[in-house]
């Protein structure tokens, strides 16, 4: 049958695809929009590698379908950074070396600036719990957690 | 695989009971998509149910709630009514998955994904919850103990959906809780899971009581001994104690990864006298 002729937003900018109903929306975003910083870990929703922003909602872009797409907007890694300007949570992971290998560390970076925008000054309990559904295999989660930390308080100081 | 996404819980209706091949109800996707991977089904058709506007909305009604059955996690968590009246409900939905599961998880998909530790299920049971099934024939709202039958068996006909739960008016001095028992604090399946929902009169007796297990058995259970363990008593020890007897007594458990049966029936008790003990709080409060 035909293929699903999607428009959406991501990242503020418009976009049309066309995909398979199978298609998941990263499936979309790294095959055929080119945005490969969203990684595939378990494809199951259980290691958050995936994660992006639908509509301000943070999910695993691997448990939904590029179908689903259609008219939200999507919020994905490629949107954190300003031009050459890091993100402030993305200049904590580097100062605290909050990263090994660094597949986690996009879905880490979507997940915690979904926290900082619903909690501006979260306890490390709740950053940790937030966190819960990404799971870095190398770094261990203390250099995360403080990243985030400092982060928030850097951006609640600005 | 055709995909549709009705604007009406008729056509959604239409759509599943006129399938030829296997259907499949898409809300948030968090079990369905995995399956689908695993080629554990393979649908012909998905049909998703999120443009309808039933199944996404938490209304008060009647005295009570009516909520969607597509309704997420985290929008359930952040209706500030709905956490205070029924706040196990609330806690059970979020104990499911992590944050990125409970931006898309709903009661309706935990409920008919068919799963013996299905968190909400319990919560929902113990509240006397009923499910509001829509399908070819019309309407009919169902308690949540009848829904499922088995693991991944559930009594809907063809073409029925979960359009709502229904949530009764809330009696005065009535409290309910949900605990679940896993090995660690988040991202795990329930070992064993317990909803209570209890009444007391106005001198502090238990008058009214609902507890369910789950994960204990081939369906989550609504206990009636264990209730009846409980009406009539102030929860002193002596009632307590009958609880964790009729709770241990209605366990048929299976032995795997997670538990051995010896274990699960053991926890069931000692999960039971817990969640009662904050219900009993909360009805205090209440």
């Amino acid at each position: 049958m035909a293929k699903h002729h999607i428009a959406t937003t991501v990242n503020g900018d418009p976009v049309e695809f066309l995909c398979e109903t199978q298609d998941t929306l990263l499936d979309v975003l790294r095959d055929q929009l080119g945005l490969t910083g969203t990684k595939e870990g378990c494809g199951t929703g259980d290691c958050g590698a995936c994660s992006v922003t639908v509509d301000g909602r943070l999910v695993c872009s691997c448990l939904m379908l590029g179908v689903e797409a259609g008219g939200k907007s999507i919020g994905t890694i490629e949107g954190l950074a300003k031009g050459d300007s890091l993100h402030p949570l993305q200049r904590k992971f580097l100062e605290h070396a909050a990263l090994q290998c660094g597949v986690c560390t996009p879905g880490f970076l979507v997940a915690a600036k979904a926290l900082l925008d619903a909690n501006a000054n979260p306890s490390e309990t709740e950053v940790r719990y937030w966190l819960a559904g990404n799971l870095c295999r190398c770094t261990g989660y203390d250099k995360i957690v403080r990243a985030v930390l400092d982060a928030a308080s850097e951006m609640r100081g600005a | 695989m055709r995909y549709e996404a009705p604007s009406s819980l008729e056509k959604a209706v239409a759509l599943l009971a006129q399938a030829p091949g296997e259907a499949r109800v898409l809300a948030g996707g968090t079990d369905l998509l995995v399956q689908m991977k695993t080629d554990l089904v393979e649908p012909e058709l998905l049909v998703d149910i999120k443009g309808i506007a039933e199944l996404r909305q938490i209304k008060e009604e009647a005295g009570g709630f009516r909520i969607g059955a597509a309704v997420s996690g985290a929008e359930l968590k952040e209706h500030p009514r709905l956490k205070s009246v029924w706040p196990g409900i609330v806690e059970a939905a979020n104990l499911i998955g992590s944050t990125q599961i409970q931006g898309r998880a709903s009661m309706g998909g935990n409920l008919c994904n068919g799963s013996p530790a299905a968190d909400s299920v319990p919560a929902l049971i113990a509240a006397s919850a009923k499910a509001s099934v829509v399908g070819p024939k019309g309407r009919r709202d169902v308690p949540v103990e009848d829904i499922m039958i088995g693991p991944r068996r559930l009594s809907l006909a063809k073409g029925e959906i979960i359009a709502s739960f229904l949530l009764p008016p809330k009696s005065a001095r009535t409290g309910e809780a949900y605990l679940r028992f896993i090995p660690r604090t988040e991202m795990d399946i329930a070992v064993v899971g317990c909803g209570v929902c209890l009444t007391l009169d106005s001198r502090g007796v238990c008058s009214a009581a609902r507890v369910s297990l789950g994960a204990v058995a081939a369906r989550p259970l609504l206990v009636a001994p264990a209730a009846a363990a409980l009406i009539g008593s102030r929860l002193e020890d002596a009632a307590m104690q009958r609880l964790d007897a009729a709770a241990r007594a209605a366990c048929q458990p299976i032995d795997d990864k997670r538990g051995t049966k010896e274990y699960r029936i053991k926890v069931a008790g000692v999960l039971a006298r817990r969640a009662a003990q904050i219900a009993l709080e909360r009805a205090r409060k209440s």
